[in-house]
């Protein structure tokens, strides 16, 4: 989402759209066609939250089904307010190389004029943007599932969308040192640097601090529902069209290449997927396709309007081997990052971004945007060195304001409270009651039974 | 023989079934089961209707064992399902009239001692 290969995407089209009887002093205008597409990208990508919940979920054993999925959506309200109260000013108003400013703090005259180099309203921008904040903060709940405590779980992701999140989207895409204009910039298309690696650094800093499950390495944790695994893989690809389609900011060619291509990508990754699950197992796996899939998805993120889309299938197929493996290594280690959060989205983004590098090509990308096959080998390691300084900044930060939360609230439930599962503990419910045993509590009585604090339930 | 029926937390089966490997018990039969033990119980909510759960998740654990047989599967269920708190279960040693292997038609104490497997 280049803003300067936009803005200079858009005048070559609009150089073609319109002969040169248009004066070229732009009077920036909305456009309804774009308008409409962005419209319908923001609600695809916030569909991607809850089916993440799913996602992750059904990786989940069941007695924590719905705090790993309140993980997720409780990221649409906490984070979803702090990028309108402050996320959003930060990222995307005018600051210096690594900071945005305060003007659009509260939302302060954003209106639906057009956004600056774009043709959509302001307000449509901001909430596309908030969309992608959300998702970026609860792919971090899966490194740490069914151990965080929700409350310390919540003030991190929420703290970290605004000191994390909001400075590296605007490196990249509000005017910072990462995403300068075509040629000597990064080229991150829809948030390969961002948003994956971005996650995938917090993620692996949490999973680290926090620490392991209790029965990690005792015992196998299973996946409790496997269907629903592959329900969230298949809502995250349809609701992944908008992410990337949408990146395009615009109806436009750039947006149609970035839709096939996130169309192809993860076809070529499961393909990949399913071979390597057969020639070491002898069988194809759910859980493995599901994950291929999302490994795909993230791959061709920061690629997918710029390159062709024999490139993108050769992008997803290459992007299957690192997180393959990752994942079969970390199970033997000591690192509970539960849900593979840094072998999919840390390995799936730097291997998209570093090829993204390779297969930029200017024919679909736009001038100047060409990798290494095109001539231009320099790209590959401007894309390393915004991934590196992605990593550094997030893995470095998240572990200072984790270190901070963990000062002040404990990060992990005890033992006991894993034990029953952190459904009961942390929100009172079961994923799967049948009702049996429940006695209604009325009205008069309620103040002399034992509160559902998870003290109590922790010292039974 | 005895049958020997033991009550536990669900989270520690796991952790029951290694011991009772490793004391040589063999042939277990598990169900999930619910049951109130005295514990504290969860209140949850939903929807504005505030219950108790009276009931617990328990898992039951059946073992047909031969008299020498008792005390080592008494001993690993109670070192490995124990956590200290209100709610680890209970285990229940109750006299068996006769037992019959089904595959071979043996009775009693040749039908409880576990087989050899061939390799």
């Amino acid at each position: 989402m280049s803003f300067d290969l936009l803005s200079s995407g858009l005048s070559i089209l609009a150089q073609v759209e319109n002969p040169p009887t248009t004066a070229p002093a732009v009077v920036p205008v909305v456009n309804p066609a774009d308008t409409a597409w962005m419209l319908v990208s923001t609600a695809l990508v916030l569909f991607m939250t809850p089916a993440l919940a799913f996602f992750y979920g059904g990786l989940a054993r069941s007695k924590n089904m719905l705090n790993t999925m309140m993980m997720s959506f409780i990221a649409m309200g906490f984070v979803g307010v702090a990028w309108a109260l402050v996320g959003y000013s930060l990222a995307f108003s005018d600051g210096n190389k690594f900071i945005g400013g305060l003007s659009w703090a509260f939302l302060q005259t954003i209106g639906t004029d057009p956004k600056v180099g774009t043709t959509i309203p302001h307000v449509l921008f901001m909430a596309y943007q908030a969309t992608f904040a959300i998702i970026t903060a609860a792919l971090i709940s899966g490194a740490i599932i069914e151990r965080m405590r929700f409350g310390a779980y919540v003030a991190f992701i929420t703290l970290w969308s605004i000191v994390v999140y909001a400075p590296v989207c605007h490196w990249v895409w509000g005017g910072g040192w990462a995403g300068a204009a075509p040629g000597i910039g990064a080229l991150d298309f829809a948030g390969g640097t961002v948003v994956h690696i971005n996650a995938a650094a917090a993620a692996l800093v949490a999973a680290i601090v926090v620490g392991k499950r209790k029965d990690f390495g005792r015992q196998a944790l299973l996946p409790h529902n496997v269907p629903l695994v592959l329900l969230g893989a298949g809502a995250l690809w349809f609701g992944w069209f908008g992410f990337n389609g949408g990146s395009a900011l615009a109806s436009n060619a750039s947006a149609a290449t970035a839709f096939t291509n996130t169309m192809l990508a993860p076809c070529a990754t499961m393909v990949a997927w399913t071979l390597l699950d057969l020639l070491r197992t002898g069988k194809v796996t759910g859980v493995g396709c599901g994950t291929g899939i999302v490994v795909g998805l993230v791959a061709i993120t920061p690629a997918a309007g710029f390159l062709s889309p024999t490139s993108a299938m050769a992008v997803g197929l290459i992007a299957a081997f690192p997180s393959y493996f990752a994942i079969i290594i970390r199970a033997k280690t000591s690192l509970d990052d539960s849900l593979d959060v840094f072998a999919a989205h840390g390995l799936g983004g730097i291997t998209g971004a570093l090829l993204t590098g390779v297969f930029a090509d200017e024919t679909w990308g736009g001038a100047g945007n060409k990798g290494l096959l095109n001539g231009n080998p320099g790209q590959l390691l401007i894309q390393a060195e915004a991934i590196v300084g992605t990593l550094v900044y997030s893995l470095v930060v998240s572990f200072i304001l984790i270190k901070i939360i963990g000062f002040l609230l404990p990060l992990k439930a005890t033992d006991a409270q894993q034990g029953v599962g952190l459904d009961v503990v942390d929100h009172g419910e079961e994923a799967y009651s049948n009702g049996e045993g429940a006695v209604l509590i009325l009205e008069n009585e309620s103040t002399s039974t034992p509160a559902a604090s998870p003290s109590t339930i922790g010292a039974r | 023989m005895k049958l020997i029926v033991a009550i536990i937390r669900p989270d520690k089966l796991n952790d029951v079934l290694k011991s009772l490997y490793k004391a040589e018990v063999r042939g277990v039969s598990v169900s999930h089961v619910r049951g109130h033990g005295g514990e504290t119980e969860n209140v949850e909510t939903y929807r504005g209707t505030t219950v108790k759960m009276e009931l617990q998740e328990k898992i039951r654990i059946e073992i047909g064992v031969s008299d020498h047989f008792v005390d080592p599967t008494v001993q690993s269920i109670l070192s490995a399902a124990k956590t200290g708190e209100v709610g680890d279960g209970k285990i229940f040693v109750i006299p068996v009239e006769s037992v019959y292997r089904i595959r071979t038609s043996e009775k009693d104490t040749a039908a409880v001692t576990p087989v050899a497997v061939k390799a």
